[in-house]
């Protein structure tokens, strides 16, 4: 009868069920039949607590299996098995989906290869509209991330290329479109990254005798009091 | 008579001002001053879009007598609207440099105050008056015309009181 | 006999053209230019920065300075990647809220460009019928949310304060009139051979070349390319909305002209749709944590600003702040091509084909 007492607020969960329930018990205590009822209730509600139990740990136990398929998957592999068709096999450091997002296909380059890459895709895969150049500065090394866009077939992809911290150089992607150019700019101005190949590197928001890279994460202000 | 202007030193400048006619016609020049104030456009930032609603037809400056000009040879009053970045100061001073006097300045907006929301970055000038000497400053981001207007006006104020005696606002 | 030299002139960072603090450094032989170089950054105030210190709130009123003529779309570009990384809902009211508020901002944007394009062209009285449009929608924007210029509107979740009773009244009373002044704007100005003389043929480029540049807007539209993010990549509720993209053939600043008018009387179709669909009641915020922690990775969000494709490339490290955001301003993208439409071109035309392009200032520097 206690534990009934006990099981009664936790699953009604309001305090006036509660009391109904105590007021219900103690008219059971009168009526056996009532008793038995009761009785029958408390059992149902036990298996049902203990159905949703189970089903929780199905659920656990699903979301460790390995999850569905991306369904930019198929792009993302067509992709990298056409670059490492045509350009070489080890030009590829990493590909992956990228799940938040909304799935987009994400390739990691080596540098000496994204040249030859960036043709290949303008091309052959018809990811002519470059949308955004950035460049992000992680501790250790430094790196700037593409995101290409095909206008026909509204195809995404985003090309990550990594440069380390001392000598910072990435070819640039300039003769392929025409768009990354103030793009890289701006990328040289703010994080100290060296395009090469682009046709005229050179700062574009900071004056020209501005000293350091502003956007670095180790950047000092010179004169910060004015 | 050979009179030789060189030879009036400041304080008898000063005493000359304050005479009777020569303070009337004083202060018939700051009126004069103070009604056609035509400022410099120099709109840098969001508070240029404010101060474009301010000249247009609803809150309107012409009828103070505010004209705006776009070179500064022809301006009286240059109003800061915007913030001032490191790689725009020594312009804003050489364009205040080619007004001719008597000119003032008016900083409209928290930016050109003193920063403003961009007072930690590290391109930012934090207030014009590090670069040039402020008379009115307008808070706001960005002020509302009519607190524009306001500011146009106490400007007209300070023109005329400094006028009538002879004193500077900020000795005050 | 006549010897002629090259003249270097500074279009300098203070000039009439109400576009702010933009110098161009050409080289003249005479009226015509032979080279055009863009020097900017008389603006760049390192919002990027600073974003990095702030929490994702705190940098909702950084992205309203930075297009200052259309700040809501900017507001909305920087809470829809946070939601997108999050993955919040949002509620039916706040996003209608939103919706209703962006394309009133569009019709807002135009109107300004519209203004300020004819008063560079040598017109006076459309900047002052445009402004004073434009005071009608900033009332309503200042009922709504205090503010005339940087509204701080937007959420992460939702909008911040419903709308008034009555307000949405006053926006349907809005669109007939605004209909009505569209009309009699392009009587003034369209039919005018001087100003058809001024704008037809000017600034040609062909679709391929804006396709390479990563122009987008009207002026990629201009040429015949149709992508317009409203409805090739939808975003909020545009797919429950009928309206049209207009389109131009030639890519001339004629072109980019009527496309933008047009898109104006797209905008209050789309308002006239949202009014009737508006949900009676809701809410303004959805289910959003305290403390705003989107988990570790980046993502690229883009929707459509007056200007073009505006894009937030945020990378987070799960922590309150951004690691790295990013703004892709269509306005610096847009401003490349500049250089190359402007050899050949007189002194005259520079001021037309760089209207043209609407770019506004503190975007192109951030």
């Amino acid at each position: 009868m206690s534990e009934e007492e006990k099981k009664e607020p936790q699953e009604s969960g309001t305090a006036e069920a509660g009391e109904q329930a105590k007021q219900k018990t103690a008219e059971a205590e009168a009526d056996p039949e009532k008793a038995a009822k009761l009785k029958a209730a408390a059992e149902a509600r036990a298996a049902r607590a203990a159905a949703k139990a189970a089903a929780e740990a199905a659920e656990a136990a699903e979301a460790s299996a390995p999850p569905a398929p991306s369904p930019k998957q198929p792009e993302l592999d067509a992709a990298a098995a056409l670059i490492r068709r045509e350009v070489a096999d080890e030009a590829l450091e990493e590909v992956y989906i990228n799940e938040l997002n909304g799935h987009m296909p994400t390739i990691i380059v080596k540098n000496d290869y994204w040249r030859s890459i960036a043709e290949l895709l303008k091309i052959e895969n018809d990811l002519t509209y470059l949308r955004n150049v950035s460049g992000v500065d992680y501790e250790t090394h430094l790196e700037v991330v593409y995101h290409l866009v095909s206008l026909q077939s509204g195809r995404e992809l985003t090309v990550k290329v990594k440069a380390d911290r001392e000598k910072p150089e990435v070819s640039s992607a300039t003769p392929v479109w025409a768009t990354a150019n103030w793009n890289e700019r701006e990328i040289y101005d703010l994080l100290g990254i060296v395009f090469t190949g682009h046709p005229d590197l050179r700062r574009i928001m900071m004056p020209d005798d501005w000293v350091g890279h502003p956007l670095r994460k180790d950047y000092e202000p010179l004169d910060s009091e004015v | 008579m050979e009179f030789s202007l060189e030879s009036i030193s400041l304080e008898e400048r000063r005493e000359l001002e304050r005479n009777v006619f020569m303070g009337t016609l004083e202060q018939l020049k700051a009126w004069a001053r103070s009604n056609s104030l035509w400022p410099l456009t120099f709109g840098l930032a969001c508070c240029a879009i404010e101060m474009m609603g301010t000249g247009a037809s609803h809150y309107d400056l012409d009828r103070f007598g505010v004209m705006f000009r776009t070179s500064p040879r022809q301006s009286d009053v240059m109003i800061v609207a915007g913030t001032v970045t490191k790689k725009m100061g020594p312009l804003l001073r050489r364009l205040y440099d080619q007004m001719p006097e008597p000119k003032w300045v008016i900083a409209m907006g928290s930016c050109a105050t003193a920063g403003g929301p961009y007072v930690k970055s590290y391109a930012v000038i934090k207030g014009v008056d590090q670069i040039v000497p402020v008379d009115v400053y307008i808070p706001g981001c960005p002020p509302n015309p009519a607190a524009l207007i306001y500011g146009i006006n106490k400007l007209q104020e300070k023109i005329r009181y400094e006028a009538k005696t002879g004193k500077r606002v900020t000795g005050r | 006999m006549i010897r002629t030299e090259e003249l270097l002139l500074n279009v300098g960072p203070q000039h009439p053209s109400t576009h702010g603090v933009f110098r161009i450094v050409v080289k003249l032989d005479g009226e015509v230019i032979t080279e055009a170089t863009p020097v900017m950054g008389y603006l760049h105030r390192g919002t990027e920065k600073l974003a990095e210190q702030l929490n994702y709130t705190q940098i909702i009123p950084y992205t309203d300075r930075m297009d200052y003529v259309s700040a809501m779309t900017n507001n909305y570009v920087l809470v829809h990647a946070v939601e997108t990384m999050m993955g919040l809902e949002v509620p039916e009211r706040a996003e209608f809220m939103r919706l209703i508020v962006m394309e009133l901002q569009r019709v807002a944007s135009h109107l300004v460009w519209w203004g300020t394009y004819l008063l560079d062209i040598g017109a006076m009285s459309p900047f002052l019928y445009a402004f004073r449009d434009r005071e009608t929608i900033i009332n309503l924007f200042n009922e709504l949310c205090g503010a005339r210029l940087t509204y701080n509107y937007m959420r992460v979740g939702g909008v911040k304060w419903d709308a008034p009773p009555g307000w949405i009244d006053k926006v349907s009373e809005f669109i007939p009139y605004m209909e009505g002044k569209l009309r009699e704007y392009d009587k003034l100005v369209s039919g005018n051979e001087i100003f058809l003389a001024r704008i037809k043929g000017i600034g040609k480029y062909d679709a391929a070349t804006a396709i390479d540049y990563g122009l987008s807007g009207a002026n990629l539209r201009c040429t015949g390319v149709d992508w317009d993010l409203r409805k090739a990549e939808p975003y909020s509720l545009y797919s429950r909305f009928e309206f049209d993209v207009p389109l131009g053939q030639n890519g001339d600043c004629y072109d980019r002209y009527r496309i933008r008018l047009e898109e104006i009387s797209q905008s209050l179709r789309i308002l006239k749709q949202a009014i009737a669909q508006f949900p009676s009641g809701g809410e303004t915020m959805g289910k959003v944590p305290r403390a705003i922690r989107p988990p570790a990775g980046e993502v690229y969000t883009r929707i459509e600003s007056p200007r073009g494709e505006i894009g937030c490339h945020i990378v987070s490290k799960g922590k309150a702040e951004p690691y790295r955001l990013k703004f892709r301003r269509p306005s610096f993208v847009n401003l490349q091509i500049l250089p190359k439409l402007l050899i050949g071109e007189t002194m005259t035309n520079l001021i037309t084909i760089l209207g043209g392009v609407d770019i506004v200032v503190g975007e192109v520097d951030c």
